[in-house]
């Protein structure tokens, strides 16, 4: 065969392969399966035995590795398949026992094993390794290889390879053409707008009528849709009472290229009681069978077996399946995929009803598409983990339901009757939805170890492993119920330090802060000193449970910033809610934002209504142990002085230091007062952060601080609407007259202010993101954060070597995460991908930054 | 911080011989961490008073040393071990008891009072009389208050403190040195070896027959177990194996309760059979390490949520054999969350543990354990509240441990743990550990739990 001269424009030999499969090249070596898979493939689709015997020992030919070379090699083939990455093994793999684990690999990723088989002969491959210099083994063992390669032949079926191609000679060889082809669940260039319809059992009636509410122009002769496409997620048939005319219509769409089908486990039944198999005539079969002409049963059935048990569709991003699919089985090709698209998974025992017990995958399921399915009767269609069950049951009475996509809006049309009765029936619906339900327990998976969370403002923001475990202590010894936790607040940058003499942070810097980035205009609010405090606040007790999740009824939560519950006292705390849903009634938020509840950004107030234990242990016993020592100083001074000895130094300087010491005590004195009872209490809030769909991300500042300050007044004996300035940054005498009111307030003990682009989220002109807030803090303030002694001159010129940039970044991927959080809650995401962002901004917060910035 | 020292020797002003200070001068000192000025407010015949000032710079500390101290901090107010440095600098001719010039005075006693402020006393002005009466001081002190303008948050720790006593200078400087920061239980200064040599030196003479000389050594080596081991045998010889002689409020004989507690559990696991143990919130290790010497339990997963804990648990168990040591897995982690790392184990036990958690959140807690987890066997102690009447040392409406959420009755934990299993489906059983009083019952109390489709109970 080798003087075999066939002209070379001859006939290409096609080679068809799936994109995703595990090639098997076999044939002896010297065959030309190197060049082959060269010729044919990327460098990185090819896995060669040799390639890894010189990984492991730095010859390609040593055979005292061959062991740890297929285990290396094992190893990355999985890895590739598991990325959906074709992948093509180049070994001799003429022995039987050489390809099982290949065989079974393939089955385990759910990809077909391809077999191509070089059958040289044996002349050449002896001729060619007697070229090659680093193959010196004898000929009897090329021999003996071609030998158990031809026994192989007749085995390779059984084996379990999918597809065999044979080329028996160098000229067919040359003649090969590879093609690659999308495996048949690929739809993924078709990205919609999709209805998506449930388990229809053959009631005709109720889907014309679901296919008209959708917009579909149902005339007699055809369906025309309004600009979208029909996804029939299988199960047309059994049950009902015109299981034909539901078949016709659907393979009239089908075919005009209207719908696409899906087959499920009843239709794959009728395929087989239709083709003549002896199936029982239970679960429905025998109304199919009666109902269908015999004419028509080659038709139906020839159309029913060709349907794909899968689809992934819209780039990836939407999976259709009968009875579900998992992450890790879409899109791919084995038996195993088509059971479970058609039969989900069982645990193979039944329940009361004699219905198999199926395990809940989706309540596991943690990948990026969303799954929509049937299957299984449900009282009604649920999102758990963005997958989303429609057999709302319609043939048991219940209702035809379908998913409009991308819009993601269930439409529901039902029943006229019931026209088979259900094994088990179908519960009415209870308070909290499936996924509320299945949030009750959140999955250490879902937190721990180093993480990235995608945030719409910052991609990847990344989570470090030994930061997440700081957080994991402090979530779990401190935080109130994950389920109130729908947003933690960011940390905040102070402006750069100022080189003015005596202060070390003014409002200049922060001002030419947002001027250099390109802002006009900046808005100025008071800096309130107490604690920060995240309210969410229910209309009544049941949305906690409706739209929050929890299991008991409640007026909403007060939380810190690092999620711990701000009140003790439940009594205190019910009064405070009672008092803020009384305002927001009087100041007609509900009905304004449209919401039943509403998340804000506040400071309560006084300070040592929480920081008791730090006011007492640190500030108040600093200022103590000053005020005692330093007066005992200035006495035994003034008494040396008496004596004619030379303190005047001294005491000139120790006098300096207790004047100092006063205004310290002085400084953390203003924020502290004796709470006794509600009355004693003062919330400023400064956010409006979420109502019932929409995160106020898009509102200005100054309609935060205009609807707050309405709120305020509905209750000014606990509500404290925040004093604010606009500022115009290009305009110097309205950057004069806020330094002048910031001296005014600060002077007054106040701490200081915040200073925040108009718009909540900003960009420079670049589009960076730029800082949400910049506090200004008060020279008298500061005492508290640097000490009594910071004032003089020697310790303001140690403390300006202090640098923002580091808390400026911080505060950025907070503010993110912290925005994120409250888009999943209110696009009613689950809990683990709120959690994952607060998660998020607690683990940020315990990286080492100097706290006093 | 002063610290004043007057006589009334004839003539007082011998003192200035005495302290090497002469008292019609201001002279000043550098130290590493700021300076000391010595100063003379009153200097005659029949009474003279040397003061020692000692100007701290509290931020050029906190810059150079980072995280020791902070920038509000009590440290240049009070005498602290920054004082005894400073006394030994610049007292450290008088406190070797050397004089020139009046040697005859060096070892006499004369009286003196000692005055500082402010002094703070971490165990009240109790422990300072405590610390200072034995050796023949009058013991005045003062108590500061937190803040008059806020009178209802009490007292702070720091007192003006006047110690009057016959008795060298010598002896007195040495007290102050060896005391000042036992009061303040801190060091500012890493504490190592050579620190025992320093207070042998030291208390030469005097400690080893203080009543609170253990709780002086403790303090003053900063509660090293190493170290104060090491001094106890130094001074007498006996290798002491006694616990925490202070600190913390301990209202528990701990060692006897904890030990108790210890070998209730580990029969219960012996008696189940199991063999493989998740000790779940088994802060510092030491009942994992406890069991990993057992032949049964060949398996031990400790949990802890504490980070802190947890390292001190590694270190612990990495002490160990290398047969109990392979037995121990040590993981961080909490029982909010549903954890695959805790299934498939024959027995859990929580000693101590649930009190820690939220009340609102046990439901979920119920169910990563006895759900999820599903062990077997289900070791459960903790405190019963009945029995808090009988700590002398614990303030009625008080919790053991400030940690703590809630202490059950013996009622309320029964019903908790029947409401579980009944749920989840186990038996459970209860069991006293420690002495049981007629009318409160145990300090502690226990439930096993098994699971009854296991036992073949169902």
């Amino acid at each position: 065969m080798t003087g075999d001269h066939r002209p070379t424009m001859s006939k290409p030999i096609h080679i068809s392969i799936p994109e995703i499969a595990l090639v098997v090249l076999i044939g002896a070596s010297g065959s030309g399966k190197s060049t082959f898979a060269k010729t044919h493939f990327k460098p990185t689709e090819v896995l060669s035995s040799d390639f890894f015997r010189g990984l492991i020992s730095d010859d390609e030919t040593d055979q005292t590795v061959t062991k740890e070379a297929f285990e290396a090699l094992h190893d990355i083939a999985t890895k590739r398949l598991a990325n959906y990455k074709l992948t093509v093994i180049d070994a001799t793999s003429v022995q039987e026992s050489a390809r099982n684990p290949l065989v079974a690999l393939a089955k385990q990723q759910h990809v077909f094993p391809i077999a191509i088989v070089l059958d040289m002969p044996e002349a050449l491959c002896r001729q060619r390794n007697k070229y090659r210099p680093d193959r010196n083994f004898g000929g009897h063992v090329i021999g003996h290889q071609c030998h158990q390669l031809r026994r192989s032949f007749k085995r390779l079926k059984r084996e379990g390879f999918r597809r065999i191609y044979t080329l028996r000679s160098e000229d067919e060889v040359q003649r090969v053409c590879v093609t690659r082809e999308k495996v048949w669940s690929n739809r993924k260039d078709e990205c919609g707008p999709f209805d998506i319809i449930g388990d229809v059992h053959g009631c005709y009636d109720e889907l014309i009528t679901l296919l008209d509410k959708l917009g579909y122009d149902i005339r007699p002769d055809q369906i025309v849709p309004p600009g979208r496409k029909a996804i029939f997620l299988g199960d047309l048939v059994d049950r009902g009472p015109k299981i034909p005319h539901v078949l016709d219509l659907v393979m009239s769409m089908v075919k005009g290229n209207t719908a696409l089908c899906i087959p499920g486990n009843h239709d794959a039944r009728l395929v087989r009681a239709l083709r003549g198999k002896r199936v029982r005539p239970t679960y429905g079969l025998s109304e199919s069978l009666a109902q269908i002409d015999a004419r028509d049963r080659k038709r139906y059935a020839d159309f029913l077996d060709g349907l794909v048990s899968h689809y992934v569709l819209d780039d990836g991003n939407l999976v259709v399946a009968h009875a579900g699919m998992t992450e890790e089985m879409a899109g791919r090709t084995s038996g195993a995929v088509r059971a479970f698209a058609l039969y989900g998974e069982t645990t193979g025992e039944t329940d009361e009803f004699g219905l198999p017990i199926r395990l809940n995958w989706a309540a596991g399921y943690r990948g990026a598409a969303t799954v929509v399915y049937g299957h299984t009767p449900v009282p009604r269609a649920e999102w758990l983990n963005d997958t989303i069950n429609l057999d709302t049951g319609c043939v048991f009475g219940g209702a035809l339901t379908a998913l409009r996509y991308p819009e993601k809006k269930c439409v529901s049309v039902p029943s006229v009757k019931m026209y088979a009765k259900p094994a088990r029936p179908l519960i009415p619906a209870t308070h909290r939805s499936a996924q509320q339900t299945h949030d009750d327990m959140l999955d250490i998976d879902d937190v721990i170890g180093k993480r990235a969370v995608d945030t719409f403002l910052i991609p990847r923001i990344t989570i470090r492993e030994e930061h997440a475990t700081a957080a994991l202590e402090v979530m779990s010894r401190y935080a109130l119920d994950p389920k109130w936790l729908i947003y933690l607040p960011p940390t905040m940058s102070p402006s750069k330090t100022s080189s003015r003499p005596g202060v070390l942070e003014h409002p200049d810097e922060a001002f030419t802060y947002y001027r250099e980035n390109g802002l006009a205009q900046v808005i100025c609010e008071e800096k309130h000193m107490g604690s920060r405090a995240v309210v969410i606040l229910c209309k009544n007790g049941e949305i906690a449970r409706e739209r929050f999740g929890l299991s008991e009824p409640a007026l909403g939560a007060c939380y810190t910033r690092t999620g711990r519950a701000f009140f003790d006292d439940s009594d205190l705390e019910t009064a405070f809610f009672t008092r803020l849903q009384n305002a927001i009634s009087k100041a007609d938020l509900w009905n304004a934002l449209d919401t039943d509840w509403i998340a804000l950004d506040c400071e309560l107030m006084p300070w040592s209504a929480r920081a008791q234990q730090l006011l007492q242990e640190q500030y108040a016993a600093v200022g103590a142990a000053a005020r005692a020592s330093l007066n005992a100083t200035l006495d035994a001074l003034n008494a040396a002085a008496a004596n004619g000895i030379d303190v005047a130094h001294h005491l000139a300087e120790y006098g300096a230091r207790s004047r100092r010491v006063d205004r310290y005590i002085e400084a953390y004195r203003a924020y502290c007062w004796p709470v006794r009872g509600l009355d004693d209490l003062k919330l400023a809030p400064f956010h409006i952060l979420a109502t019932e769909g929409a995160v106020h991300r898009d509102r200005a500042h100054t309609w935060h601080m205009e609807t707050l300050a309405k709120l305020c007044l509905a209750d000014p004996d606990l509500l404290h609407a925040t004093p604010y300035r606009i500022v115009d940054l290009n305009d110097a005498q309205s950057c004069h007259n806020a330094t002048t009111w910031w001296e005014q307030i600060t002077s007054q003990g106040r701490e200081g202010m915040v200073v925040k682009p108009i718009h909540f989220i900003a960009r420079n002109k670049k589009g960076r993101l730029i800082q949400p807030a910049i506090k200004c803090r008060g020279r008298e303030y500061l005492r508290i954060i640097y000490g009594p002694e910071y004032t003089t001159s020697q310790n303001l010129a140690k403390l300006r070597q202090r640098n923002v940039k580091t808390k400026q970044s911080l505060a950025l991927r907070e503010f993110a995460l912290g925005l994120e959080a409250l888009n999943r809650f209110v696009q009613n995401e689950p809990l683990r991908r709120i959690h994952e962002c607060v998660f998020g901004v607690l683990a940020l917060e315990s990286e080492p930054v100097d706290p006093r910035l | 911080m002063l610290l004043t020292i007057t006589t009334t020797h004839t003539p007082a002003t011998d003192l200035g011989y005495l302290l090497h200070k002469h008292p019609a001068r201001a002279q000043s000192f550098d130290l590493s961490f700021g300076r000391a000025h010595v100063f003379y407010p009153e200097a005659a015949q029949e009474r003279c008073t040397a003061a020692m000032l000692l100007d701290l710079d509290a931020i050029g500390l906190k810059r150079h040393r980072k995280a020791l101290v902070d920038y509000v901090t009590d440290r240049p107010y009070v005498a602290s071990s920054f004082t005894s440095v400073a006394i030994a600098r610049v007292f450290g001719t008088a406190l070797k008891g050397q004089c020139a010039h009046r040697p005859d005075l060096v070892t006499r006693p004369i009286p003196l009072r000692a005055k500082i402020h402010v002094l703070p006393c971490r165990g009240g002005d109790q422990l300072l009389c405590d610390l200072f009466q034995p050796l023949g001081y009058a013991v005045t002190a003062k108590a500061h208050r937190l803040d008059e303008k806020f009178s209802e948050w009490g007292h702070s720790p720091y007192y003006t403190v006047a110690l009057e006593a016959r008795i060298p200078l010598k002896d007195l400087l040495t007290h102050l040195y060896v005391l000042i920061p036992v009061l303040d239980n801190d060091k500012h200064y890493f504490v190592s070896q050579s620190e025992i040599d320093t207070l042998m030196r030291r208390g030469k003479g005097w400690l080893s027959d203080h009543p609170k000389r253990d709780l002086i050594v403790d303090r003053y080596l900063k509660h090293q177990r190493t170290l104060t081991r090491e001094a106890f045998r130094l001074m007498d010889d006996i290798p002491l194996e006694r616990g925490i002689a202070d600190s913390e409020l301990v209202v528990e004989n701990n060692l006897r309760l904890n030990q108790q507690r210890y070998r209730a559990a580990s029969e219960a696991l012996e008696k189940s059979g199991a063999q493989s143990i998740l000790d779940l919130g088994c802060g510092e290790g030491r009942f994992a390490q406890i069991l990993s010497d057992h032949p049964q339990f060949t398996k031990i997963l400790g949990m802890e949520v504490s980070h802190r804990a947890l390292s001190r648990a590694k270190e612990r168990r990495d002490r160990l054999p290398p047969v109990q040591r392979d037995r121990i897995e040590l993981i961080h982690g909490s029982l909010f969350y549903r954890d695959a790392r805790l299934e498939g184990y024959d027995a859990a036990v929580l000693l101590e543990v649930i009190e820690h958690l939220a009340l609102s959140r046990l439901p979920v807690f119920n169910r990563v354990v006895f759900e999820y987890a599903r062990p077997n066997t289900v070791i459960v102690t903790t405190p019963n509240a009945e029995f808090n009447v009988r700590w002398a040392s614990l303030p009625g409406g008080r919790f053991r441990h400030p940690d703590h959420r809630f202490e059950w009755s013996r009622k309320q934990f029964q019903n908790w743990a029947r409401g579980v299993a009944e749920k989840f489906n186990y038996r459970t059983t209860f069991k006293p550990i420690g002495p049981v009083d007629p009318e409160v019952g145990p300090p502690t109390q226990m439930a096993v739990f098994t699971d009854q489709a296991v036992t073949g109970d169902r």
